[in-house]
């Protein structure tokens, strides 16, 4: 029987050779996620280490600026390590230790993930091997230079796109080499189950603070949940707690790169079709014949050919929405936020604030967007400079 | 031409190749030698952008079957014009995206009216395969199942369902020439004789004759891509003679064993 739907999406279409590790994964994950030690652990080291909750600040000055709806920002950017992807990665380094395993590997876009899991194997003296395409590392420089420092080997991948989707491909080759000791710490809401159900419910925390930080500031739910997508990772966390909230719209912001009307983007709803990869079924960038098409985004976070199950399925119900955001207006935004609140977002966020920036203003003064700076825009600086014309050195 | 059919009268030898590397022409005309020097059953590779479970060799000849502009229509095309002139059985090897985005119905019935016989896809466990072995099994294709080292309790659920025959996947990781096979076959293929008659064929990693040889005595078939792929990937166009070669001197130790 498939395991791990979200309506037709998800499922787990691996090699055999993995589906006894995903299992014993789901089987450990289950004993974990109700397990009083378990969670005490887990938030005493988002608390204490990453320094959660993370704050939910409003910005006046943006808000005043575009003259419309209130605008908050969930500020994952404050996090140890500068992105969300932390919440996630505790939670399964935490697991994969609890399950003895004593090396982790990961793929990651923008080093964000890979630095964040680097980051956790330091922490819990575990091994650590990080897949990273090729294109990536260069992009990313500094963050290749941080896993590195934290004790991880990394592995730069040069085969298809050498970008995100490329890296995966490799953490998989890999898991599938060494299995005993090594669990794999996919970084997004993507893979086969049991991984975008753990993934998520270490996220959620996301929109559990943001529905209790709203509740003390306003007395009531806003009216949109706004989160940029890739795999999808800090969108479900910020929606999932607002999924059972109908007055709440749930909107994620695609990557469009040069425009979702060409070749270069990332727009997988709004030009994907259904599909299998990646051990899941959802919809995917991909070619008449079921090739993976090279996808485009100048965020390395966002530059992968899919979208997690649970978002597939989000959007078959039209319960979220799923928007296109191109480079241009996605580099806008990451300059009005520094200008205008003194907050450098990450190139991935800056998706989000730019589909807010156009949302706001038709909204009502007395209407709320909440949305997630998934994290911090210093690994962005240079790149952005390049885009401008500039080039700085780091 | 049925799957079993490559089984009835020695062991069996199970060749893999990727079509369109580094063309079709010389894909059908490979496939011909390959009779020739002794494949008892050919696992038509059909070119994926991400083969998630193999190695740099098969990964290089996708990515060349695919910049020269190989396609499904266009492998299904080669296979209608080569089938008449082979009589061992064909088997597609490729990725479930290749046959969902297709359509798995249009795929499964094509396979019939060209004269494949299964399908392999490595991306499709146990749980997930009846969405596409209902499908086949309707029109007579055999969906084949893969065991891995890593099974264990998994060998007899699978075995018992198998169609064709059964991959035994002989080590961890991804396709490729390997110096030993640390795996115990012998007991692998013994837990899966305990579940069914279907033949059992290992796979992953051999790529020598005396290998194969050995590994024969303790299954009821080989199964051989890497090493034959990385001739091709030397000799291009010219691959005929080392392939037909090569292909030989492994057909001749399956017979010693």
């Amino acid at each position: 029987m498939s395991k791990g739907r979200f309506g037709i999406h998800g499922g787990q279409y691996i090699p055999e050779t993995l589906m006894n590790a995903v299992n014993e994964l789901e089987q450990a994950y289950d004993r974990c996620k109700d397990d009083e030690d378990f969670n005490r652990e887990l938030t005493q080291l988002l608390n204490e280490y990453a320094g959660r909750p993370s704050r939910l600040y409003f910005a006046r000055k943006m808000t005043e600026d575009l003259g419309g709806a209130k605008i908050y920002l969930k500020r994952e950017d404050l996090n140890h390590t500068g992105a969300h992807k932390i919440n996630n990665v505790l939670g399964q380094v935490l697991l994969a230790k609890k399950m003895g395993k004593t090396r982790v590997i990961a793929e990651t876009g923008a080093g964000q993930h890979g630095v964040a899991t680097a980051t956790a194997a330091a922490l819990f003296g575990m091994e650590c091997e990080i897949f990273m395409g090729r294109e990536d590392t260069k992009r990313q420089a500094l963050n290749v230079y941080k896993m590195r420092l934290l004790g991880a080997k990394v592995n730069a991948v040069d085969s298809g796109t050498a970008t995100l989707k490329d890296a995966v491909n490799e953490a998989m080759r890999e898991w599938t080499k060494r299995i005993d000791d090594t669990h794999y710490v996919l970084g997004s809401v993507m893979g086969p189950h049991p991984f975008p159900t753990i993934v998520r419910d270490f996220q959620a925390v996301i929109s559990k603070e943001i529905k209790q930080q709203i509740m003390e500031k306003e007395g009531k739910l806003p009216d949109a949940v706004v989160a940029c997508v890739g795999g999808g990772s800090n969108a479900i966390g910020a929606f999932y707690h607002f999924i059972g909230e109908p007055g709440v719209r749930l909107i994620g912001c695609e990557a469009a790169g040069r425009g979702a009307d060409t070749f270069e983007t990332a727009a997988t709803i709004a030009t994907g079709k259904l599909g299998i990869f990646h051990g899941m079924k959802s919809y995917f960038c991909q070619d008449e014949y079921g090739q993976i098409a090279p996808v485009y985004s100048i965020s390395a976070g966002l530059d992968y050919p899919g979208i997690g199950p649970e978002h597939a399925n989000l959007h078959d119900t039209g319960r979220a929405e799923y928007v296109p955001v191109t480079d241009d207006e996605a580099v806008e935004a990451f300059e009005y936020l520094s200008k205008t609140e003194g907050i450098i977002p990450a190139i991935e966020s800056s998706h989000a604030l730019a589909h807010v920036m156009k949302l706001a203003p038709t909204m009502d003064k007395d209407q709320i967007i909440v949305v997630n700076i998934s994290g911090r825009g210093d690994k962005d600086c240079a790149a952005i400079a390049r885009y401008r014309g500039e080039d700085i050195s780091e | 031409m049925k799957i079993s059919d490559a089984f009835k009268s020695r062991k069996a030898f199970v060749a893999f190749l990727t079509c369109g590397d580094p063309d079709l022409d010389v894909t059908e005309k490979l496939l011909v030698e390959m009779e020739k020097g002794g494949v008892d059953l050919i696992e038509l590779g059909i070119p994926f952008s991400d083969p998630t479970a193999e190695g740099p060799v098969i990964q290089g000849a996708n990515i060349r079957a695919l910049s020269g502009g190989v396609t499904t229509d266009k492998i299904f095309d080669m296979v209608r014009s080569v089938r008449p002139k082979l009589k061992i059985p064909l088997a597609f090897m490729t990725y479930a995206n290749v046959v969902f985005s297709y359509g798995i119905e249009r795929f499964a019935k094509t396979c019939a009216e060209i004269g494949v016989g299964g399908v392999i896809l490595p991306d499709v466990p146990f749980e997930e395969k009846h969405e596409f072995s209902d499908v086949f099994e309707r029109y007579g294709v055999d969906f084949i199942s893969l065991i891995a080292p890593t099974s264990e309790d998994r060998i007899s659920l699978i075995a018992k369902e198998a169609k064709g025959f059964v991959y035994c996947v002989s080590s961890l990781g991804v396709t490729g020439t390997r110096s030993t096979i640390t795996t115990d076959i012998g007991a692998m293929v013994a837990k899966v004789r305990e579940s069914t008659d279907t033949p059992a064929a290992v796979g992953f990693g051999i790529s020598t004759p005396q290998q194969a040889k050995d590994i024969a005595k303790k299954a009821d078939g080989v199964i051989v891509g890497s090493a034959i792929v990385s001739l091709i990937g030397q000799y291009g166009e010219n691959a005929s003679q080392p392939v037909y070669t090569f292909v030989k001197s492994i057909r001749d130790a399956l017979d010693e064993a």
